[in-house]
This record gives structure tokens, sequence and C-alpha cells, in this order.
């Protein structure tokens, strides 16, 4: 049971005043910024890492910010999917679906707490399965060679650009996009430099933390730009009664069974690369209401249609960290992110974290676990004030995420070019995000595209020139297979659940 | 029909890709690869990319009224200005202005666009520099 001794050393450090803290802070801001619309877990991360950076925070206490973070921002999206119809985050989606009837027939707080137990529920699984699945996925991941990790960074595009996107050319697209961002600066490997048109700047590359703003936090504000006067949220925030805030005994023992197989299907579906959390709460809501909705209430206000996507989309956040972790291969745009946190500290993910740094994984896991307690009881007993922080309009809450963004890269480098060339990501995630151009692959790409070139010259230095090594072992041949099938199959089928997931939510 | 611009310019894109791969210099020592031959991969899978959203294109999404462009052009050129202003004028100054402006576009009122503005700037200021030490832009009266 080494798992259980790692995991005691692991609060051992978690369990420092400074970490503590940290995961308070991380939760209480994730929260917030997963409840309001237009801040959710990618672009909320996103914001930080450059002031856990600047600030100098070390790799452990950086991560468990962020990562608390990252948690509280799933539990917050369903505050105000539940209370004003409009999703917090985009896999707080399907919580609209039951959660708002239930507030309009005046169980708001009912189902405030049901979907924070179920948030809770969903979460601690999934830290389990994430503390006993990532040593075992390492262990497959020592087997890789060079040639593994290049057919492995494939695949993780393809089934990016296959299952979490309606448009298989529009993801391949953004992945090449990113990946030709991250040729941009002086090579590796010869020393030569590449696309930087002799300006200096560019020389050291494009800082993957700059486009990550840019393209996340700042394209947020230009979508507000677009459609400001149409924000209908805000004033119906005050007229909802929240009535009771502790789901009775009955309710949650009905709901046991729900949110147990919901946590399995989420971990399941946050471990697949490319899936996330989005599919995890539209699985587990699918299943549920093909498994127990008899007589036709879900979407009226069924307590099982809230509990059935939070346990989900809570438990594929933390699915969604064992490939993070345990291959440095991110499944879904908040881990890419945490990647980028991770890589701007000098820390590579994969089997040689586990080994190396054994103190910052196993101290993250631990401070989920204790974040998990913080956040549940910061979200049932306190929840009437997150609900306040709802009446915070765009209009004065857009301009504060866009300067904090500008503070936070300026921080690090101290450069008015930096700031410029976040601008420009910005502008272009706009409009890319108008296109339908999914952003994730982008960056990605930025953050992979150094490494993956890296394995594939590295395997045919190995070959000396013979490009049959990136096929040569079953390893890789498997992870090829799961690459064209991944792609190729969703075209068929994962459009059609990314179309019905979104008409879902239309109706 | 927009995607068909996407997918035009994402061919162009492309092109130019490609071609500025060929022209990196190589260097003496070389592994087999070389500098140049991932970069040609992706321009080629960016090629075909396009070429995939030009001929089968999603229906066109709906664009602001040119109004609304016009909008997100000037605020792009109000952060442009911020990024080169702030080394010159310092963090209180050029935030508060750009703050203000920001709000204002997002509908306060204009009154209330300068008290936001000067409020958000301070606010940050006293968070990130005041309690957590972080290094912002000086001007010349120091802050």
């Amino acid at each position: 049971m080494d798992v259980l001794a790692s995991l005691g050393d692991g609060f051992w450090i978690a369990l420092t005043w400074q970490n503590l803290l940290l995961a308070l802070i991380g939760c209480f801001l994730g929260t917030i910024m997963g409840a309001l619309p237009g801040l959710g877990p990618s672009n909320g991360v996103a914001i930080l890492i450059p002031l856990a950076f600047s600030l100098g925070l070390p790799a452990t206490p950086a991560m468990i910010l962020l990562v608390s973070v990252y948690f509280g921002a799933m539990y917050g999206g369903r505050i105000s999917s539940i209370l004003l119809n409009i999703p917090g985050d985009e896999p707080a989606m399907m919580t609209c679906l039951d959660g708002y009837p239930m507030a309009q027939q005046g169980r708001a707080g009912e189902a405030l707490a049901l979907s924070g137990v179920a948030s809770f529920v969903g979460a601690f699984l999934a830290i389990w399965g994430l503390a006993f699945l990532a040593p075992q996925l390492v262990k497959v991941a020592l087997l890789f060679g060079p040639a593994e990790y290049f057919a492995l960074y494939a695949m993780a595009f393809a089934t990016l650009g296959g299952i979490a996107s309606t448009n298989q050319a529009k993801a391949a697209f953004a992945a090449m996009l990113g990946l030709g961002i991250a040729m941009v600066g002086v090579d590796g490997q010869t020393g030569v430099p590449r696309f930087t048109f002799g300006e200096v700047h560019l020389y050291d590359g494009i800082d993957f933390l700059v486009a990550i703003v840019g393209l996340f936090a700042l394209s947020e504000v230009f979508i507000f730009l677009e459609h400001r006067g149409e924000d209908s949220g805000t004033n119906k925030a005050s007229k909802i009664g929240i009535g009771r805030i502790t789901p009775s005994l009955s309710m949650l023992k009905s709901c046991t069974p729900t949110m147990l197989r919901a946590s399995g299907l989420g971990f399941i579906a946050g471990v697949l690369p490319g899936a996330g959390a989005s599919l995890g709460s539209f699985i587990a809501y699918s299943l549920e209401k093909r498994l127990v909705d008899r007589k036709g209430t879900f979407g009226k206000g069924d307590p099982r249609g809230v509990a059935a996507p939070e346990a989900g989309n809570n438990a594929a956040a933390g699915g969604a960290l064992v490939p993070m972790l345990a291959l440095g291969v991110p499944g879904s745009g908040t881990t890419a992110v945490l990647l980028a946190m991770l890589l701007a500290l000098n820390i590579t993910p994969g089997p040689l974290l586990f080994q190396n740094n054994p103190d910052v994984v196993w101290g993250l896991i631990a401070a989920l676990f204790i974040g998990n307690f913080m956040l549940l009881a910061m979200n049932i007993p306190m929840v009437g004030m997150f609900v306040r922080v709802l009446l915070i309009p765009p209009r004065i809450l857009m301009p504060i995420v866009a300067m904090i963004s500008f503070v936070g890269i300026y921080g690090i480098s101290g450069s008015s070019f930096d700031l410029l060339v976040m601008v420009v990501f910005g502008v272009l995630g706009w409009g890319l995000r108008k296109l339908d151009v999914p952003l994730v692959p982008i960056i990605l790409g930025v953050l992979l595209g150094n490494q993956m070139e890296a394995n594939l010259r590295r395997a045919m230095t190995i070959s000396d020139g013979d490009w049959g090594i990136l096929v040569a072992s079953p390893l890789a041949i498997a992870l090829w297979a799961i690459a064209v099938i991944g792609f190729v199959v969703p075209i068929v089928v994962g459009g059609v659940m990314r179309r019905k997931m979104r008409g879902g939510v239309a109706d | 029909m927009n995607d068909r611009v996407l997918g035009g310019i994402g061919i162009l894109v492309a092109a130019f890709f490609i071609w500025q791969a060929t022209l990196i210099e190589l260097s003496f020592i070389s592994d087999p690869v070389g500098p140049r031959t991932f970069p040609i991969i992706i321009g080629i899978g960016l090629g075909l990319a396009s070429l995939a959203m030009l001929i089968k294109p999603d229906a066109a999404p709906a664009w602001p009224a040119a109004s609304r462009l016009y909008e997100i052009a000037l605020a792009t050129a109000v952060m442009v200005a911020y990024a080169l202003l702030l080394p010159e004028l310092g963090f209180l100054i050029t935030t508060a202005l750009a703050a203000t402006y920001l709000t204002w576009r997002l509908g306060t009122a204009p009154l209330w666009a300068i008290v936001t503005g000067v409020l958000t700037s301070a606010g940050i200021f006293i968070v990130f520099r005041v309690i957590l030490g972080l290094s912002l832009a000086r001007g010349p009266l120091g802050f």
C-alpha cells in the first residue's frame, strides 16, 4: 500500500499554514470564478498563473492554489446554472436542465445544497481514483520511448479534436496553428532561429502564458463588448428566493445511487484524453435520464437531474488530472493551463515527476482532499454569499479581468512586447471563437509542440533517419490506432453527441 | 461562407509557413530530421485542415453589426495604447484610464465609469503591489 504511505507524506506537505491558506484562497476564488458567467475554470486559472509565477511561489504551493481554483470553479459553476439558467462555465451546462426548474419551484436552496453534496461526492471519489490510477499509468508510461511519446501526443490531438468538437477540420486547424506557434523561436537542437523574422523578442519563442491569457481571458472581454447590453442574468438573481439550504435525508438517499454512477462515469470521461468535464456531465446526465427517468420528470426539476451532472463534472475534473500528471498530456482546457504552470516552473509532468518530485504530486493530491472539504463547507452554509457575487455586473467585472490579465503578464517579463502579443491573441481568440474554432487544441499545440518535435527527432536519431521507428513497437501501434479511431469515429458519433448537448440546453 | 474565407486564409498561411520553413538555415551539425521537417509537416497539416473547411464549411456565425465591430477595434486600440503607455505613465494612471474606458463602453454611465476605473486601478494596486508585493510598472510619479 505505498499509495497510502505516499498520500500520508502528501498530507504532511499540504498541512502547512501557507498551503492551507492558499487552498482556502483558491477554493474561494474558484467558486466565485465558476459562479460568474464569463469566467470559468480555464480562464480563471489562466489569469492566476502569471500571478502565482510572479509571486515566486514554489511548485507545490502554486499548484495547490491553482488546483483549488480549478475544483472551486467546478463547484461554483452550478450556482448560476441553478439560479439564473445561465451556466457559470461550460461543464455546468447540464445542471441548468433540472436545476433551474427546481429554482422556479422555490427549491433553489435544496438544489444548491444537493448539487454541493453531489460535487463533493464526485470530486472525493475522483481524487481517490487519481491517487490509485495515476501511479499505475506511470508504470505504463515508463515503457514509453521517444517514438511512443510522439504517438501519444498525436493521439492527444486526435482524440481532443475528435471527441470534443463538432468539426474535426476546425479542431485539426486549431491544433496545427498551435503547433506552428510553438515552432517560433530558436530551435532547441541545432540553435538556428525559426520564424523570428529578425525580431529579437521572438528568439525565445512565444511565451505560452501570454498566449493562454490572451486566448482565454482577453477574448472573453471582447465577447462581452460585442454583446453589451444583452446581459439578462444579473437582474434575475436578486428576485429568486433561495429557500432552505439543507437537503432532506430522503432526497440525499434517493440520489445516492445516481451520484455514485455519475461519479464513476465522470471519472472515466475525465481520464480519456480530449473528453473533459463537459462531456463527463453530459454523459452522466444522459445515462441517468435513460436509467431512472421512468416518470419523465427529468428536465422538470428532478433532484437526480441536478445530482448527476454535478457529480459527473467534478469527478471528470479529478479524472482529467490523471493523464496530465502521469503522462504530461492534458485532456481538457483547464488541465492544459495547469500543465502550462508546471512547465513555467520547469517541472515536466510525466513518469519522471512521480520519481523526482513526489512531494509535488502527493502534496497536490492531499491538498485536493483538504480543499474538497473546504469547498463543501463553503458551498453549503455559505452559498448565499456567492449568490451575492452574481450581482456584480459584467460591465464592472470584465475590465477588472482585463486589467488583472495585463498585470500578470507584465509581472512576468516587464515587457510591453508581451502585452502586445497578448492583445493579438485576445483578438485572434475572439475571431476564432466566433468561427467555432476550438481554442483548447491551440493551447495544447503551443504547450506540447516543442516536446512533440523533440521526441520525433530523438526517435529519428535513434533509428538513424528511418521513419519506420514511429510504428516499430506494439505500444506505438496501439497509440496510433487509438488516435485514428479517436479522430475518425466521432466524425459520425461524437458530433451528434455534441450537437445533442447543445440542443438539449437550447430547448 | 465565413469558413471558406478562413479556409482560404489558412491555406495562404500554410503556404507562407512552409515557404518560411524551407528558408530556415541549416547548421553544419544536425540530427537526421533537422529543424525544417517538423514545421513543414505542420504546414501541410494546416493546409489540409484549411482545405477541408473550404470544401465543407459550417453555417456562418452571426457577426455583430458594424458598430460593434468598430467597438471591438477601438477596445483593441485602447489595449495596444495601454501596453505602450504603461512603462511611460506608470501603472495607476494607465490602468485607471483603460479600465474607465472599458467599463464605460460596457455600459456604465460616464461619471460612474471614472469612479469605477479609478477604484479598479487603486484596488488592483493595493492587492497586488501593497499586499502581495508584485512589481508593477512605475511611472514618473513613482507609481
